[in-house]
């Protein structure tokens, strides 16, 4: 199967592979599997007071299309606000990178991936103000 | 001879629908019905029937695929109840579990550069081997409860990853014993 232009590109110079302290209050972590392909990506954010995404990093485990989705995610949700980045969808990913039809479950990976992390970050700030409350 | 092709696998190897299959049962039953439709029979019958023959002889074949399977007949059980699969959105998001699927990935990666490869890789192999036998277990008790628990759904999931990773230390040891 031949791999897009923008597909092989981010695949070669995968932007933002890393990973940030998941203990940190600021980060959220995101981690989602696809069963079908045996796939594996973590994806993290570090927001700032405001409620953007001041950094993403992400590691995949998985095919050329799930790490290039999740690396042109980290590049899309920098500067985002959190509900800007929630509305990301899948088919937006799958577009810009020509994914072939059997290789759109790599972009859902990337959707729910940004979507876990924005929800471990959410749940994160709700225990802190609630434990600075108490 | 009738075979009807509608009836479902279960029923055509007249087995109980559960996941737990006897497998010298099923085996017995296979080669008793590929008897039954074997080519040979029908050599000399009108074309209508070596087709209709032909026909069960794929339905059997696909059959014994699916119940001699682990994975392949938890989905198909759970598909006779009325789930429906949909592997492109299908994700898993238990952190715990998945960070070991890493593990194991970084292992598996780092056999060929170990001191003994060989050695390194049956210990994966064998980590792997454990795994897919308690999701066996793990699955068996889940879809002896009727309906479509979570926690097959879960199970049946996992089983994919630890497949998935099987047949990648497979290769890799297929390569190393090619000695490349």
């Amino acid at each position: 199967m031949a791999y897009s232009d923008k597909v092989l590109d981010h695949y070669e110079n995968p932007r933002n592979v890393g990973s940030m302290d998941k203990d940190d209050a600021s980060v959220g972590t995101g981690m989602v599997g696809a069963p079908a392909c045996g796939d594996v990506m973590k994806l993290q954010i570090k927001v700032n007071a405001q409620g953007v995404i001041e950094d993403a990093k992400f590691k995949t485990y998985g095919c050329g299309s799930a790490i290039a989705s999740s690396s042109l995610l980290t590049e899309w949700v920098k500067g985002k606000t959190l509900d800007e980045a929630q509305q990301i969808k899948n088919s937006q990913i799958a577009e810009e990178l020509a994914l072939p039809p059997v290789k759109i479950h790599c972009s859902v990976l990337a959707e729910d991936a940004i979507k876990a992390a924005i929800s471990d970050y959410q749940a994160k700030q709700g225990k802190e103000s609630t434990s600075k409350s108490a | 001879m009738s075979i009807d092709l509608k009836q479902n696998y279960f029923a055509l190897f007249g087995l109980p629908v559960t996941y737990a299959v006897d497998r010298a049962v099923l085996d017995q039953r296979y080669r008793e019905l590929q008897r039954l439709v074997h080519p040979d029979r029908f050599a000399s019958a009108p074309d209508q029937e070596r087709r209709v023959a032909m026909q069960q002889a794929t339905r059997i074949n696909e059959g014994y695929r699916v119940l001699k399977d682990a994975l392949a007949r938890g989905r198909y059980l759970l598909e006779l109840r009325g789930h429906r699969f949909d592997d492109e959105r299908n994700t898993h998001q238990d952190s715990a579990f998945l960070m070991e699927q890493i593990e194991l990935r970084e292992d598996l990666a780092a056999v060929r550069g170990s001191r003994d490869p060989f050695a390194a890789l049956a210990a994966i192999l064998a980590r792997i081997g454990v795994r897919l036998a308690m999701l066996d277990t793990e699955l068996a008790a889940t879809l002896a409860q009727d309906g479509i628990p979570a926690t097959a759904l879960t199970a049946i999931q996992r089983m994919q990853f630890f497949r998935k990773l099987a047949h990648e230390a497979e290769e890799l040891d297929a390569d190393l014993e090619d000695g490349s």
